[in-house]
């Protein structure tokens, strides 16, 4: 009984993310970059060395002209829930350098904690993750730019997307001075739903019915917190990852572009 | 006969010089390590400016709060900018050499103080001050000490090896402490959270064992105030960012 009434107040941050909406300008993965202090390599192309917690995909229906249709997907760290916490990396790390947060349902990365075994890495099937081969180089005066609300990673450690932890800490801070322990929709959320200018990106608290997340998302806790939303899906649902991160498609091609499935298969909210 | 007896004569004198040779190897590391080590490991700056607490506290009406105070965004002011500085000192007041260097040298020039600050923490560590002061309702005392009762700032010690202050591991080189406010160590802050059973939670202790979770296992009983007990095992990110 008591745990019930724990997990009724934990709030889960979740993102909702039109792809219907977005265009692909890459804006999230500048914001993000820009406010986490991620370090850009001279060769960004090289993809076994450039670190990007935001990054856009294209996705092609890969059909000839009169049906081709393409679709960009942002993924930021799905902040896998598993089940009672369990993702995919938090169960692998050997350090607890990564760990589920029940308060926020955020998975947590603690670079100093992190040794870099990057068996986190192999774990997550997002590849969400990124490992540092070098120590971050910023052109000169740019150290003047870095946010000092997040630490810089070194060589060595494992980093990704903490749903913009830190924005939690200074807005938690704020609510404090002002006697307050609960936050409003607006005082949290992430640098990429803010940047975004096609507005596809929807970030708040999965749990708080008066968040927009809940009401476009409508995750069923039931059922793993699979959405009840006809247009919503989750990457590789079917794993059990239990992903917080929800993308919204009126194309079918999409929807089924977010896992594995056959060609005899239906989507999973058919089958049901 | 004799002969054996003159060689057990030169085996106990040679025994003798061993242990004489351990006896003074170990006076001289003791001294090197508790003595010449420490003074070598901490270089000591001077702050640009020596600062007057006590004089500034009769002078004030909010106490600490008035030069420390927390911003309108729930940020901590920490050490005050110039800004605040300048409402009282504008012009020299009285004729300590210090203050006569601060307005000639930083408030005319408009530059910022480069303050030593003590209690500065690594970049990995997010510290609400909001969440202790405010929610927490704890004593500036308790984690910075007398400090308000100062008339001099004391020397800044900086660990050569990772540029820290040296009030983050304490005075004490063998780490023992008497007040709070000794260290500021991550140690120093479970000791806090664990008599004060914050952020302590007995279902989260069973998954891991020690020291993986910071936290007690069920069997193991609490000794002295010396607790490990950080947290739950989930709330590495409360003070790290």
């Amino acid at each position: 009984m008591k745990k019930e009434v724990k997990n009724e107040k934990a709030k889960k941050y979740g993102m909702v993310i039109d792809l219907d909406k977005c265009t692909g300008c890459g804006a999230c993965m500048v914001a993000c970059m820009s406010e986490n202090n991620v370090p850009f390599k001279e060769d960004e192309s090289n993809k076994l060395d450039s670190i990007a917690w935001m990054r856009v995909y294209k996705l092609t229906n890969g059909k000839p002209f009169p049906e081709a249709d393409i679709c960009y997907l942002p993924r930021p760290c799905m902040h896998c829930e598993g089940h009672n916490g369990h993702a995919p990396c938090v169960s692998v790390c050997p350090a607890t350098a990564t760990d589920y947060n029940h308060e926020t349902g955020i998975v947590s990365q603690i670079y100093t904690r992190c040794f870099g075994c990057r068996y986190c890495m192999v774990a997550c099937p997002y590849h969400a993750r990124y490992f540092n081969w070098w120590d971050p180089v910023w052109p000169e005066g740019m150290e003047k730019y870095l946010n000092p609300d997040v630490s810089p990673r070194m060589r060595g450690v494992v980093e990704k997307c903490s749903f913009c932890f830190h924005r939690y800490q200074t807005a938690m801070n704020k609510a404090y001075v002002e006697g307050r322990r609960k936050l409003e929709e607006d005082e949290y959320q992430t640098s990429c739903a803010q940047a975004c200018p096609a507005d596809a990106i929807t970030f708040g608290d999965l749990n708080d019915p008066a968040h927009a997340v809940h009401q476009i998302a409508k995750p069923d806790l039931k059922h793993g917190g699979r959405s009840s939303n006809p247009n919503a899906f989750r990457l590789l649902e079917r794993l059990g990852t239990n992903p917080k991160v929800y993308y919204l498609s009126s194309r079918e091609w999409v929807r089924r572009a977010g896992d594995n499935y056959l060609k005899k298969d239906k989507t999973v909210k058919k089958l049901h | 006969m004799s002969r054996l007896i003159e060689e057990k004569g030169k085996e106990s004198e040679s025994g003798g010089f061993i242990i004489l040779f351990f006896i003074l190897g170990l006076a001289a590391s003791l001294v090197l390590g508790w003595g010449v080590f420490p003074k070598l490991l901490y270089s000591q700056k001077k702050q640009p400016i020596d600062f007057n607490h006590v004089l500034h506290v009769e002078a004030v009406e909010e106490g600490c709060e008035s030069c420390h105070f927390f911003r309108e965004d729930g940020s901590f002011s920490g050490l005050p900018k110039l800004a605040q500085c300048v409402d009282c000192h504008e012009e020299i007041q009285g004729e300590d050499p210090n203050e006569v260097k601060f307005v000639e040298e930083f408030v005319a020039n408009e530059r910022e103080v480069p303050w030593l600050v003590y209690a500065e923490q690594p970049d990995c560590v997010f510290f609400s001050h909001a969440a202790h002061v405010k929610m927490g309702k704890m004593e500036c005392v308790l984690c910075h000490g007398h400090i308000g009762e100062s008339s001099h700032s004391r020397v800044y010690e900086e660990n050569r090896v990772t540029g820290y202050s040296r009030d983050i591991w304490g005075k004490n080189i063998s780490g023992l402490k008497k007040n709070t406010w000794d260290r500021m160590k991550m140690d120093d802050c479970a000791e806090c959270h664990a008599k004060n059973k914050i952020g302590y939670d007995k279902t989260s202790m069973e998954t891991l064992p020690w020291p993986l979770n910071w936290a007690l296992l069920p069997y193991e009983k609490q000794i002295g105030p010396k607790a490990r007990v950080q947290a739950k095992k989930d709330a590495c990110f409360v003070c790290h960012k």
